[in-house]
């Protein structure tokens, strides 16, 4: 079990799903369709570091995070 | 040095101390950016989020990147709601000579507004409404839609 948490204006509460991959957890997502835009503008971290790779293992207790496009200043 | 604050800064007292903190340490220039909040668009004020972990690892990095260069990059930002004509933000770079610190806080602020975890908020009728128009995708955004 991973847990999804969704970051500033993404308004959803955390999702605790299985998923052994990132892409288990873009397809899992992906079925909801209030998440559609975010999923397509935001970044993803795993246990808080940036990911670039949908190839990335996943372990039970994984965080993911999802992070919508930012203006800090 | 990263500072979280509840709510507008005290920009005199934080630079203030910053100089009194960095003024032993031989650095010959100190060069601050503060953002303050402009009366636009009919906005009572600006209102942020931010992520502690995230915005902690990529100030890190920039510590180290002006460290490389004999160079020391401190910063400060609010949590919460910022009035206009109240101030939100402030980078510094110090270095020992201005050319390093001239170049580092150009590359440090625009940085910091495409890659730091901190959302922005317009504060409209006392509401907060997401400043998304004004937002930027983080680097390798997109990354879980790539499948569909």
């Amino acid at each position: 079990m991973v847990r999804v948490e969704f970051l500033g204006p993404i308004q959803k509460e955390p999702l605790n799903i299985e998923a052994n991959t990132l892409s288990d957890v873009a397809k899992i997502l992906s079925q909801d369709e209030e998440l559609k835009e975010w999923i397509a503008t935001s970044a993803v971290a795993v246990n808080d570091t940036l990911v670039s790779s949908l190839d990335i293992s996943l372990k039970d207790g994984d965080k993911i995070s999802l992070l919508p496009p930012v203006c800090g200043g | 040095m990263l500072e979280l604050y509840n709510g507008a800064l005290d920009v005199p007292a934080i630079l203030k101390r910053w100089y009194e903190e960095e003024s032993p340490n031989n650095y010959g220039a100190y060069i601050p950016f503060v953002g303050t909040v402009r009366a636009e668009d009919g906005i009572e004020g600006l209102s942020f989020d931010i992520y502690e972990p995230i915005l902690q690892s990529w100030f890190s990095a920039w510590e180290q990147k002006a460290n490389n260069k004999g160079a020391k990059v401190v910063m400060a930002h609010s949590i919460g709601d910022v009035m206009v004509h109240e101030s939100s933000y402030i980078a510094a770079v110090f270095s020992p000579k201005r050319r390093v610190a001239l170049e580092l806080i150009d590359e440090y602020v625009e940085d910091f507004k495409a890659s730091a975890p901190i959302w922005k908020y317009d504060i409209i009728d006392g509401l907060r409404v997401y400043a998304k128009e004004r937002s930027t995708q983080i680097k390798g955004s997109g990354l879980l839609g790539v499948i569909q």
